[in-house]
């Protein structure tokens, strides 16, 4: 009796209502009060009082509290019993029960038809069967005291949709559980030439090493004519026991993907030095060299030493020209103005160089891996699609009794649980093909 | 034609329509309701014209994206949307007498996005972050979803306002708008239509910020407050479905719920943002 009356407390829809009337009303602090912050912030902002109590109600990170989790632990369990006890009364509405039904209800509702026939009994249920079979019904028979009933139906396992979107919201819950447990989430900031095998946790405040390293080669940064930024790339490769087994170029929106790991283009930082490409045309050799603007940089192989002496700024914000010294020992030392991100051919009396400088940045990424993201996705697909079933597809029952009442007379009646005026329309088609059979 | 002055021939229209509903409503001249429709069709096209020639523009100027990322076009979109949505139950029922309750919203959605001085109406390059097909998708799904919610609470007052007056004065002219019953149907078909097209909304949010940030759900305020209207609509239907509320309840949980889908809109971007700013 006790167990009876917990579980109906679980199975009730007024618990459901009350849950998610408390979760709407309680998700406000969460928006009003900054969530996160140090606890100093909300000392200043809000005084000592107020904020020691943010910290004992666990206002300042309320959607990971206790008591917010237990609400939606308590909507999880509620669903689950409120669905199982549902559960048999949808199986019951779709299977045999509906040959138990009361035949006098039948001719009382507002879809149904009354055919004579000259067929016999027998006769006039065949046909009747191979109609509806013929138009998609599913039809199961009894010899009752008042006649041979025929109840056929159409849609039945749409009485599970409302449970397909109820299982939606458990399975997105599961797969937020396993992120929270399994995953992790980081930032990498990795200078262009330089590799990395290691990302910072912010909610571990330590460093998790990787089983690979991330190679930045080469961050582009371009402009909207006005100077806000319109596109960062990097250029990355994965490197695994010193081989490059991986290239991809990301930006924002096109992440990186490798071992259950997720690197995202978020951030740049634009670093002092330059970068330097130096290809000898003759020899055909190149090299790149990063340089501290002002100071002299040598390349042996070919024995040239240059440097950049001077920048100004463009019409494009943050880009920059610079005025570069170049000297290989021939002739007389060459400048020239080269524009960030270019590159030019230097002549000198003995040798011809393709000389291309960019500002030297360190590209900015976030790491997440969470292995729950594609049970949440199976949880959103099963939403749509089972809310869907639920508010637009509907269980289609048709009653067939046919008697004997001076001749065999056949009645037909039916409903619907949705969409009325496309049941009746269905109803009639229906009827009409029985009719045509029985003739 | 600019897209802006079809835009703000749009304003005009919108004003007009609403007007004449009104007045078909007012003084019972149902003559004067097939005005406020051909008004109101002739507008929706040029509104439509408008949002594309909007979306030309911003190809021609170099930085081409969908007229759909800023307070702006959501709004310009949010009131086709709410057109476009009450245009199909008038047709579908055959009732003039809504658009009294539901144009106007799409008017001062127009008006709202054109006159208020904090709402800018250039066409700007996207950041980088924006630069996502999921944004369409997001921006889409959710503002037909919020039309939706509009027009259920467009519903929802006049099925109060029907309600006040029905048992007492027969001749009253509120008496010649839809049955209660009519309302009612109404009301929750438009609250299943904008739950449906809410929840898709939501998740094309959450799919695109997986993809941009790698978290599909960070309990921002944006991302709390459409959760909270997701949670009131779906606590209407529950009430709907298996507590068997109909009628006045659910036509002030239609208002309820529609002030929960403006302040996700407007309220987040101008009270909480602010709050954060200086907070943080």
């Amino acid at each position: 009796m006790k167990n009876n009356s917990i579980i109906n407390f679980f199975a009730s829809v007024k618990l459901a209502l009350f849950l998610l009337f408390v979760l709407a009303v309680t998700s406000i602090i969460g928006t009003i009060i900054p969530q996160g912050k140090s606890a100093d912030i909300y000392i200043k902002e809000f005084g000592e009082k107020t904020a020691s109590l943010f910290q004992i109600l666990d206002f300042t990170e309320m959607y990971s509290s206790w008591w917010f989790v237990t609400l939606l632990l308590l909507l999880c369990v509620n669903l689950i019993v409120c669905s199982l006890k549902r559960i048999p009364g949808a199986l019951n509405i779709t299977g045999d029960s509906n040959l138990e039904i009361d035949v006098d209800r039948l001719a009382r509702r507002k879809d149904h038809k009354d055919l004579p026939t000259s067929l016999s009994n027998q006769e006039a249920g065949h046909k009747v069967a191979k109609a509806l079979k013929g138009s998609g019904w599913k039809t199961r028979e009894k010899q009752r005291n008042e006649g041979l009933l025929l109840f056929a139906q159409k849609g039945a396992w749409t009485r599970f949709g409302v449970y397909i979107v109820h299982s939606s919201i458990l399975v997105i819950f599961v797969g937020a559980m396993i992120g929270n447990i399994y995953g992790y989430k980081g930032t990498m900031m990795i200078p262009e030439t330089t590799t990395k095998g290691a990302i910072y946790s912010f909610d571990r405040q330590e460093e998790i090493e990787l089983d690979f390293q991330i190679l930045c080669k080469k961050f582009t940064l371009s402009r909207y004519p006005n100077g806000a930024p319109k596109e960062f790339i990097s250029d990355l490769a994965v490197i695994e026991d010193g081989r490059e087994v991986l290239t991809k170029t990301i930006e924002v929106n096109d992440p990186l993907h490798y071992k259950g790991h997720t690197f995202y283009q978020s951030s740049y930082r634009g670093l002092e030095k330059l970068l330097a490409t130096i290809q000898n045309n003759q020899e055909n050799i190149a090299t790149k060299v990063l340089i501290d603007p002002g100071k002299e940089a040598t390349w042996r192989e070919s024995n040239v030493r240059f440097g950049v002496v001077n920048r100004a700024g463009t019409q494009e914000p943050g880009l920059f020209r610079y005025k570069v010294w170049f000297f290989d020992g021939s002739g007389q030392p060459q400048t020239f103005w080269i524009t960030g991100g270019d590159t030019t051919t230097v002549k000198t009396e003995n040798g011809s160089y393709t000389f291309g400088l960019k500002q030297f940045y360190a590209t900015g990424l976030q790491v997440a891996k969470d292995p729950g993201v594609w049970t949440v996705y199976i949880g959103f697909f099963m939403m749509m699609g089972g809310l869907y079933v639920a508010f637009f597809l509907s269980h289609r029952r048709l009653w067939v009794l046919i008697k004997e009442n001076g001749g065999t007379r056949v009645l037909i009646s039916g409903n619907s649980n949705k969409n009325k005026s496309g049941f009746a329309q269905d109803f009639e088609e229906t009827t009409r093909k029985v009719e045509k059979e029985l003739q | 034609m600019t897209s802006s002055q079809l835009l703000g021939l749009t304003i005009i229209g919108y004003l007009i329509a609403s007007a004449v509903y009104i007045a078909t409503f007012l003084f019972k001249t149902p003559k004067a309701g097939v005005v406020a429709t051909v008004i109101t069709i002739a507008t929706f096209l040029a509104q439509t014209a408008g949002i594309i020639l909007r979306w030309v523009e911003s190809y021609e100027m170099g930085i081409g994206h969908a007229p759909m990322t800023n307070m702006y076009e959501s709004l310009v979109f949010f009131s086709w949307a709410i057109v476009l949505f009450y245009l199909y139950l008038e047709i579908r029922y055959k009732n003039r007498l809504i658009g009294a309750f539901t144009m106007p919203f799409a008017f001062i959605a127009m008006a709202y996005a054109s006159f208020a001085g904090n709402i800018d109406q250039q066409i700007k390059p996207l950041i980088p972050a924006l630069q996502s097909n999921w944004l369409i998708a997001h921006v889409v799904t959710c503002f037909i979803g919020y039309a939706g919610f509009a027009v259920a609470c467009g519903l929802g007052i006049m099925y109060l306002l029907r309600r006040r007056t029905s048992n007492t004065d027969t001749k009253s002219l509120i008496n010649s708008l839809p049955a209660l019953k009519t309302i009612d149907d109404l009301m929750y078909r438009s609250i299943v239509f904008g739950f449906l097209w809410l929840t898709v909304g939501i998740i094309t949010g959450a799919i695109w910020a997986n993809s941009a940030w790698g978290t599909y759900w960070s309990w921002d305020p944006k991302e709390t407050w459409s959760l909270i209207t997701w949670f009131i609509y779906a606590a209407t239907l529950h009430a709907w479905f298996t507590r068997g509320w109909r009628g006045r309840k659910i036509a002030w949980l239609s208002i309820i719920g529609f002030v929960a889908v403006i302040f996700t809109y407007f309220g987040v971007n101008y009270l909480l943002s602010g709050l954060h700013s200086y907070a943080g």
